[in-house]
């Protein structure tokens, strides 16, 4: 088991982060913190990608000396997805933060079941 | 021909660019380049439809330089582009109905922000669609579900940005759900492209690996895309964010982005994995359970609902219970039902949203206790409203009936899955029944209180008053009416065109 663990330690911490992140993201009042555990969780997901593309050893896709063999090189379409998913992420996270500020500046609370509270008083 | 190929990619990109060019315009010529950008949506993939009819054919397209195992594709068959019709003309016609209160809600100088949304929503749907590509299906999974926050949250009050950080809560969970799946079948199969992963999935099937993998891939990417749709245990920001947004947005939600991810969903079962390893799995009667349950309690809420923009609201959940019953049927006629479903409750649910906009804005109020009379003052908006009430009812002729009837058939020779889903459908009818023909019954009916229906300004002349936004109103939800009565009528076409489509899927 302990060896297993350790062969795939990158899955297993991945794992482990997923877990926290979303725990974080559905469990947590505060709304700053569930988008801290949206962050978690998404680079939780790009570390097993980024992982999963790597090769010990060899070097990064970029070519050098002419050096065309496809060998001495990484996987780098992991690396890519990780980009594009960062990209997305940062989105996401823009959204949820501006969302945030509305929310605080009509509400003056960072805590979403007590905003969600104050919607149901106005009705 | 050659050029018609060329279609899906402009469909896509014509909506892409008129989301940036909207950016810049003012008002006014934002409202045109988007209906006109969706007309062109329509036509392309109407064209398209008509070669691809009976042809039983479908083609891959490269984007950019770069063939099949590296670069990016997207591919169009007869189903495809049935389902981008479907999808930019309701859209069309839930902008064009739904001007008036774009216009009542929103600022003149942020109206064009409106339509960037609608725009990218109507891309990333036909992208969803039209990919072959499952990392391009996350990425454009994301702008749709970025588009459908700022759709909720348009309206700027208090009620509708907290109901879009719920939504936005929980869209995100299912979509870090799905990127997960798609990265780990990405280690296991080596490959993004749809027919590559097939392939190689396969490969690991004959031989028996990765089948624990491959099961909890599976889940990942349901759960995930069954979240983002709102299927029952995770519905609860649906009635808040239909029920307060503005009734474009809401029609725009309710029978456009909840579909498309469903219409992913069913793709990566037919052309990803193979639905006879998602059947293997057992994945489908989790599914199954979750529809039927989805199904009686969507109805159940929808009852107790004394608002009847929220009424409509709880009816989705339901109506999104019957595509994923129809899915867990495991069976190909399951899925063309569920398919149908999904064209059928589009129409409709649009239809019942944007023709009681008149209505509720004529009486002020969503209550019902304040909507009595008003049937009889609104004559062809209530007249349209009680069609679509009756079609979801499953009155024959009209479209909802032939979704029941499918599901009925579908479920025939499964034992137990057959008594539970024709109780489930013979229950839920009987609840359709009670709460939208309570609706019908209210509108038409004189107020116990002898109070009569007065306004100061109704939904249309609120609008500026302009002597177009009327005819607008009238012939988008006559267009819907009529719809609803052709998908009741000739529905063996696209039944026909829906399983023709199925079988080229994989």
């Amino acid at each position: 088991m302990y060896e297993l663990i350790m062969t795939h330690l990158n899955d297993v911490v991945a794992a482990v982060l997923f877990a926290i992140g979303l725990a974080n993201l559905l469990f947590q009042k505060n709304m700053i913190k569930k988008i801290i555990g949206l962050n978690i969780m998404d680079t939780s997901v790009y570390l097993l990608l980024a992982s999963q593309g790597y090769i010990r050893g060899l070097a990064a896709p970029i070519m050098t000396d002419g050096n065309t063999d496809a060998g001495n090189y990484i996987n780098p379409i992991p690396s890519g997805l990780v980009l594009t998913g960062i990209v997305v992420s940062v989105s996401v996270t823009a959204l949820m933060l501006s969302l945030t500020i509305r929310i605080y500046k009509k509400y003056h609370t960072l805590n979403l079941d007590e905003a969600l509270m104050r919607v149901r008083q106005e009705e | 021909m050659e050029i018609i190929r060329n279609f899906p990619f402009f469909s896509i990109m014509i909506c892409m660019f008129s989301a940036i060019v909207t950016s810049v315009l003012p008002a006014k010529a934002a409202r045109y380049l988007t209906r006109a950008a969706l007309i062109a949506v329509m036509v392309l993939s109407a064209v398209l439809l008509v070669n691809l009819r009976g042809s039983g054919t479908s083609f891959p397209y490269m984007m950019g330089h770069f063939p099949a195992p590296w670069g990016n594709e997207i591919r169009a068959g007869e189903l495809e582009a049935l389902m981008a019709l479907f999808i930019s003309t309701v859209a069309l016609f839930s902008v064009m109905a739904g001007m008036p209160a774009v216009l009542k809600d929103i600022d003149e100088d942020k109206q064009n922000l409106y339509f960037i949304l609608v725009d990218l929503m109507t891309a990333s749907i036909i992208s969803m669609i039209y990919t072959n590509d499952l990392f391009t299906g996350y990425v454009f999974i994301e702008i749709n579900t970025i588009a459908g926050c700022g759709l909720i949250m348009i309206r700027q009050i208090g009620k509708s940005v907290v109901t879009a950080m719920r939504y936005m809560i929980i869209s995100l969970v299912g979509s870090g759900l799905f990127l997960i799946g798609v990265t780990m079948l990405y280690t296991i199969s080596g490959h993004l492209l749809m027919p590559n992963i097939r392939e190689s999935i396969a490969e690991l099937a004959d031989n028996d690996k990765y089948s624990v993998t491959l099961t909890v891939v599976v889940g990942l990417i349901t759960v995930g895309l069954a979240i983002k749709s709102g299927l029952f245990p995770f519905h609860l920001w649906i009635p808040d964010a239909y029920g307060y947004s503005n009734v474009a947005s809401s029609s725009l939600l309710s029978s456009i982005v909840s579909k498309g991810y469903i219409l992913l969903l069913i793709k990566i079962f037919y052309r990803v994995i193979g639905f006879d390893i998602i059947v293997k799995s057992g994945v489908n009667n989790i599914l199954f359970v979750f529809g039927v349950t989805a199904m009686i309690m969507g109805s159940l809420a929808a009852i107790r609902e004394k608002n009847i923009r929220r009424m409509i609201a709880y009816s989705s959940v339901a109506q999104i219970g019957y595509i994923y019953m129809g899915m867990g049927l495991g069976t190909k006629a399951g899925t063309v039902a569920a398919l149908f479903h999904i064209i059928s409750h589009g129409a409709t649910k649009s239809l019942l949203f944007l023709s009681s906009a008149e209505f509720t804005e004529g009486s002020h109020s969503k209550e019902f206790s304040e909507l009595y009379g008003t049937g009889r003052k609104y004559r062809g908006s209530a007249l349209c409203y009680s069609i679509g009430a009756f079609s979801m009812v499953g009155f024959p002729l009209l479209s909802g009936f032939i979704s029941k009837y499918m599901f009925a058939t579908a479920a025939v020779g499964h034992n137990l899955k057959m008594i539970l889903a024709l109780g489930a459908l013979a229950l839920s009818t009987i609840l359709n029944t009670i709460y939208f023909l309570k609706s019908v019954i209210v509108i038409y009916s004189d107020d116990p209180k002898k109070r009569r229906p007065q306004s100061l300004e109704t939904y249309l002349s609120g609008a500026g008053g302009m002597m177009s936004s009327k005819m607008q109103y009238f012939c988008s939800i006559g267009a819907l009416t009529v719809i609803n009565f052709l998908l009741g009528i000739k529905a063996q076409t696209i039944i026909d065109i829906i399983s023709e489509g199925l079988e080229v899927f994989g």
